[in-house]
């Protein structure tokens, strides 16, 4: 994925973390969110998110693009070797990786990037796209959300 | 396998221990004719590379020495400015050595109070209840596994992405920490650790577990 577009998805993770991450009959799809080079949201769902963050959506995007930026500088200083991909994941799955690259290439590039009246900015309106995702985001084997 | 690093931040975000157990070497030296293929620019008082990638040279490496002698940051060991020694034709042919630049203590400080707050964003936008921060940050050339006692230190390894037994290392370097530094009556708390007895047993600890856990299943 080249760099004007950023994923990130929130996945697994609960109270218990560091053990969590591994089992995989705990996971679940929480949360997406797209956000474009300079950092303004293009999109955002949530699917089994428990817990608010208590600021407004608008805050909270903002508070997440920092965080992640701050991540990659920090990473990128604090590596002891030069990077090819930089930042990965924290606290994830490996297979998070994948679902991401394919919410890129197969839906955002098909179906935003493709389409002449979808503005590149500054947040994704298609009707398709968002029906589309929704549907990747519930097929996969790890939505199932927890009985909790 | 690796550990590159271990880091010991207090609940204030302060670094009270830092420790390299090994700084991989990606150097490179090369001769060059004016004029100069590679784009240079000033960064954090050093010169580093902003473009043209080449023999190994990458974006973001600094100048390391010129013909042999370590530059003193953004200068030549005579005190030149290094951007400016190499606008003269009459300096070259060159011979510069590029790596990635070591983190200066400052940097080092620095970048242990933003894994901090960090670490407190995390848990703040977690979508799950009750949830913990940062406790492993994974990259393509390292990861790193963060612990946080209930009293709030953190205590951060830097490891190579395929390194198994990091839990208990960190564990293992809390205990250290208690018996060592905590113990310690001339120690006072929150502060940097300087301790004789706590550098040896780290790095007798950073030994057995680069020597047991090798691409063991999870980490």
């Amino acid at each position: 994925m080249k760099s004007n577009l950023k994923l990130f998805c929130s996945h697994a993770g609960s109270s218990a973390a560091g053990s969590c991450w591994r089992q995989e009959a705990k996971m679940t799809v929480h949360n997406i969110y797209i956000f474009d080079r300079n950092g303004s949201c293009l999109f955002y769902n949530e699917w089994n998110r428990k817990k608010q963050a208590g600021i407004s959506k608008e805050e909270e995007f903002k508070l997440m693009y920092g965080m992640l930026f701050s991540i990659r500088s920090f990473v990128s200083k604090m590596s002891p070797l030069d990077m090819k991909d930089g930042f990965l994941s924290f606290q994830t799955m490996n297979r998070a990786r994948e679902t991401l690259q394919h919410i890129y290439s197969n839906l955002y590039v098909e179906l935003v990037v493709k389409n002449p009246a979808c503005s590149p900015a500054p947040s994704l309106d298609s009707e398709l796209f968002c029906s589309r995702l929704d549907a990747f985001i519930r097929s996969l084997p790890f939505f199932s959300p927890r009985a909790a | 396998m690796v550990i590159f690093s271990v880091y010991v931040v207090n609940k204030a975000g302060g670094l009270i221990y830092q420790y390299d157990n090994y700084v991989p070497r990606s150097e490179v030296e090369k001769t060059f004719s004016y004029p100069l293929d590679l784009v240079l620019k000033h960064h954090d008082e050093k010169v580093i590379v902003s473009f043209g990638q080449r023999d190994g040279i990458k974006v973001g490496h600094a100048i390391l020495s010129i013909n042999g002698v370590d530059v003193m940051g953004k200068n030549t060991a005579d005190g030149k400015d290094i951007l400016e020694y190499l606008k003269d034709p009459a300096n070259y042919p060159v011979s510069i050595r590029f790596g990635r630049a070591r983190l200066s203590s400052n940097e080092k400080l620095m970048l242990a109070s933003m894994f901090h707050s960090l670490f407190a964003i995390g848990s703040q936008l977690s979508p799950e209840v009750g949830s913990s921060g940062i406790e492993m940050l994974e990259t393509d050339v390292f990861k790193l596994h963060c612990f946080q006692t209930l009293t709030g230190i953190k205590f951060i390894v830097l490891a190579d992405p395929r390194q198994s037994g990091i839990d208990a290392l960190l564990k293992k370097i809390y205990e250290i920490y208690s018996d060592f530094a905590l113990k310690n009556p001339f120690y006072s708390l929150e502060m940097p650790i300087r301790c004789e007895l706590f550098d040896q047993n780290l790095k007798s600890a950073l030994e057995v577990a680069e020597k047991a856990g090798n691409f063991g299943a999870g980490s």
